[in-house]
């Protein structure tokens, strides 16, 4: 249980997957300028992660290893994620049209997001098992929420601050912002582990 | 055996997962299937697609579905203007509704030479911050337009520019939408019909001593306008004149009467050209 925990909590600080990983950078940088969008993109990164983390971890484990085919790993798991999202967009549209509004723009630009394959690859690298993978998964997601609503706060207030070199606005001040942020999470190396 | 292993199994097994994955998609759109009403889509190829928000619909997908789900009024358009409101009119069955062309206009004189500014404002560039501090304005008048350019900044069709401390209001380009005048903090964008031709370029409601104190093009709410105007068009409301566009007759008396020059013949809009 503890080590479950401390899993959980070093994959979202300590390992946070998009600044200390730097997987899934496109939507940290594409979708932070607005933090109502960046929640809708964290929360739908959060829905998608743990369940592409449980598929891939089925997929992995009763059909990959029996068959001697690991080395399948990638090709199969970009297939299992695009169908689960396709899947799950098309379900949440009839059986959910509210969450399907709130999440529904994001789930097409998650598909092919590496931060979902990542996870499903770290589990598997780490060989993790089926709780260990769910709740890494958990936590990744967790952690990529966290970052992408931060960022989106600090960029919205940095907007509009005319105090910034007119040649540093807009996306080289985020780029900036996104080191120095990746830099104070390198802190927490060596809390846990 | 090497041969299978190698070459048969990895195709049959990505085949089998693709082919399987490809049949759940398609049975799962035939089960999940939504239906779409297809006037929603008509609706939305009639639409110009400028995403203005201008219906007070998220876009003109939202204004579509609005249409058809909610019965909203067919005109609501303005940028498209009447023959659009002709077309989705034609999609729905209805009559349509005659939309009165309509154009932003700004309801205040208050240059810098006109009227003196209280204070420095050093924040945000940005009306809607600097509405906020105390006083509501940087500038003498609390009812004038502070000038940093919210509306030009706004626009999605580039129909404003700030000309000495003021909007202006480029009536080729402007399509009466209305994102200015729901960004503007002061309310001094308004939207006025395009046949109007005589407007009150004042927005202040203070009494005429007052108004004279802050600004030298300001309604002081004399009455001129109201008792010289033939058809009776004019009232006072508050200490501001108004004009109803529907009884002017555009003759011009209380452009000439006005004593502080507020109520302007806004020339640059000839009557009905763009009505048709």
């Amino acid at each position: 249980m503890t080590e479950l925990f401390l899993l959980f909590l070093s994959s979202i600080f300590v390992h946070n997957i998009l600044l200390s990983r730097f997987l899934g950078c496109c939507p940290f940088m594409g979708v932070s300028s607005k933090s109502e969008t960046a929640r809708g993109m964290g929360v739908a990164v959060v829905f998608v992660i743990v369940l592409a983390s449980l598929m891939t971890w089925l997929t992995y484990n009763f059909l990959l290893v029996p068959l001697h085919l690991e080395y399948l790993y990638t090709l199969s798991f970009i297939l299992v994620i695009a169908a689960l999202v396709q899947f799950v967009e098309l379900a949440l549209k009839k059986l959910n049209p509210t969450l399907y509004k709130s999440l529904g723009i994001f789930l097409p630009l998650i598909t092919t997001n590496c931060a979902v394959l990542g996870v499903a690859v770290l589990n598997m690298n780490e060989g993790y098992g089926l709780a260990e993978s769910l709740v890494n998964a958990l936590g990744s997601s967790l952690g990529f929420l966290l970052a992408i609503s931060l960022m989106a706060g600090i960029r919205e207030r940095i907007e509009s601050n005319e105090g910034i070199p007119e040649c540093l606005r807009g996306l080289p001040m985020a780029l900036i912002t996104a080191g120095l942020m990746s830099i104070a999470f390198m802190g927490f190396n060596g809390i846990i582990k | 055996m090497d041969f299978m292993h190698v070459i048969v199994e990895p195709l049959a097994l990505m085949g089998i997962m693709g082919g399987v994955f490809g049949a759940l998609l398609a049975v799962a759109s035939i089960v999940f299937r939504v239906h779409q009403d297809e006037r929603i889509g008509l609706i939305r190829a009639a639409l110009p697609g400028a995403n203005c928000g201008g219906c007070g619909y998220p876009g003109c997908d939202g204004y579509a579905s609005g249409v058809v789900n909610d019965g909203a009024a067919t005109n609501k358009c303005s940028v498209g203007g009447a023959p659009v409101a002709q077309k989705i009119a034609e999609i729905m069955g209805v009559k349509a509704e005659a939309a009165e062309p309509m154009r932003a206009f700004v309801r205040c004189k208050g240059t810098p030479e006109a009227s003196p500014r209280l204070a420095d404002y050093d924040g945000v560039r940005d009306c809607r911050a600097a509405a906020t501090v105390p006083g509501g304005s940087p500038n003498a008048c609390p009812f004038s337009c502070i000038g940093f350019g919210t509306c030009v900044s706004v626009c999605p069709f580039g129909a404003l520019s700030m000309e000495n401390g003021l909007p202006k209001v480029d009536l080729d380009k402007c399509t009466g939408c209305g994102v200015c005048v729901s960004n503007c903090p002061k309310s001094v964008l308004t939207l006025v019909p395009r046949k109007a031709n005589i407007v009150v370029a004042c927005n202040s409601h203070w009494k005429g001593p007052m108004v004279r104190k802050v600004c030298s093009a300001g309604c002081i709410g004399c009455g001129l306008c109201a008792k010289n105007c033939p058809v009776q068009a004019i009232t006072i409301d508050r200490d501001l004149a108004v004009i109803d566009p529907n009884k002017c007759i555009g003759c011009g008396r209380c452009v000439s009467k006005c004593p502080t020059k507020c109520i302007a013949a806004d020339q640059a809009c000839t009557p009905l050209e763009q009505t048709a």
